[in-house]
């Protein structure tokens, strides 16, 4: 799914939007609506966060503090989007620029978000974790 | 097998601006060095998982990460106040952070149990009162 497909299914609000126009070399931060979505996490315990392990994931979470973009950077998760209408705090913007890490908020709760694009079609993140090197 | 140093920064406690960078630093370091992108992944987990352990516990600390052929070498040492019992510390969901600090999304009692998950070796010592040295090998090839 296309996340300007995620975005109209959320009803979304923009907060930080970057789509790579200035990044060229590096198409991995390409963002904005063409990005592909194919599954997604919900959580409010950064360490859950750092389970997952793919790449390109979409976070939602309830949490608005720096902490949740500085940990989506640490698994490459490249969209957050805040439920139940919260408003980041500025500093989380602000890492979130300098991170190339898109932002948007609903409306809808966090059970209710999941739940919209589960059915639509996006996939549960796969829990298996990084196999550990011999 | 001479290691060569890569990263050495400082960790404030209780600084959760800036908590976190240190990881980011070495992930990028890592990523410019030509490191697979899993074990970058691997790397940044860890790293994070014990920065922030320094930024949510200790009295502040430092981080080092250094690099050979083979492998990587991430220490994390703090100035206290130590771990009173290490077993309960990498049992999973055992968490001695504040109700503030999970409020911000930690505290969950899952950090040194994905360090130990993600690292190929690890090696704690900790006693109350001293600190908490923490040395970590993750294997670059698999």
């Amino acid at each position: 799914m296309k996340l300007k497909t995620v975005k109209k299914l959320l009803n979304t609000e923009t907060i930080f939007e970057d789509c790579g126009i200035n990044d060229n070399h590096n198409l991995d931060s390409a963002c904005g609506d063409d990005l592909e979505i194919n599954n997604a996490c919900g959580a409010d315990l950064m360490s859950d966060v750092l389970a997952f392990s793919n790449q390109k994931t979409l976070l939602l979470t309830g949490l608005t503090n720096p902490q949740v973009v500085r940990t989506a950077d640490m698994v490459e998760i490249k969209v957050i989007i805040f439920v139940r209408g919260k408003e980041p705090q500025i500093e989380t913007i602000s890492l979130a620029n300098q991170l190339n890490i898109c932002l948007y908020s609903t409306d809808k709760s966090l059970f209710e978000a999941c739940g919209l694009l589960y059915k639509n079609g996006i996939g549960p993140e796969e829990m298996n974790y990084i196999e550990a090197s011999k | 097998m001479r290691k060569q140093q890569i990263l050495n920064k400082e960790i404030e406690s209780f600084d959760f601006q800036s908590g976190g960078e240190a990881s980011s630093n070495l992930k990028n370091i890592l990523r410019k060095l030509g490191v697979s992108a899993q074990i970058v992944r691997k790397t940044a987990i860890v790293t994070y998982e014990l920065e922030m352990n320094v930024v949510i516990h200790s009295l502040g600390g430092e981080i080092t990460a250094l690099i050979s052929e083979d492998e990587l070498e991430i220490r994390v040492d703090d100035d206290g106040p130590g771990i009173a019992d290490l077993d309960k510390a990498f049992t999973a969901g055992y968490s001695t952070a504040s109700d503030e600090i999970r409020e911000m999304g930690f505290g969950a009692g899952m950090g040194l149990v994905n360090v130990k998950r993600y690292a190929d070796q690890i090696d704690v010592k900790s006693s109350l009162g001293e600190g908490t040295h923490v040395k970590v090998i993750i294997k670059l090839s698999s």
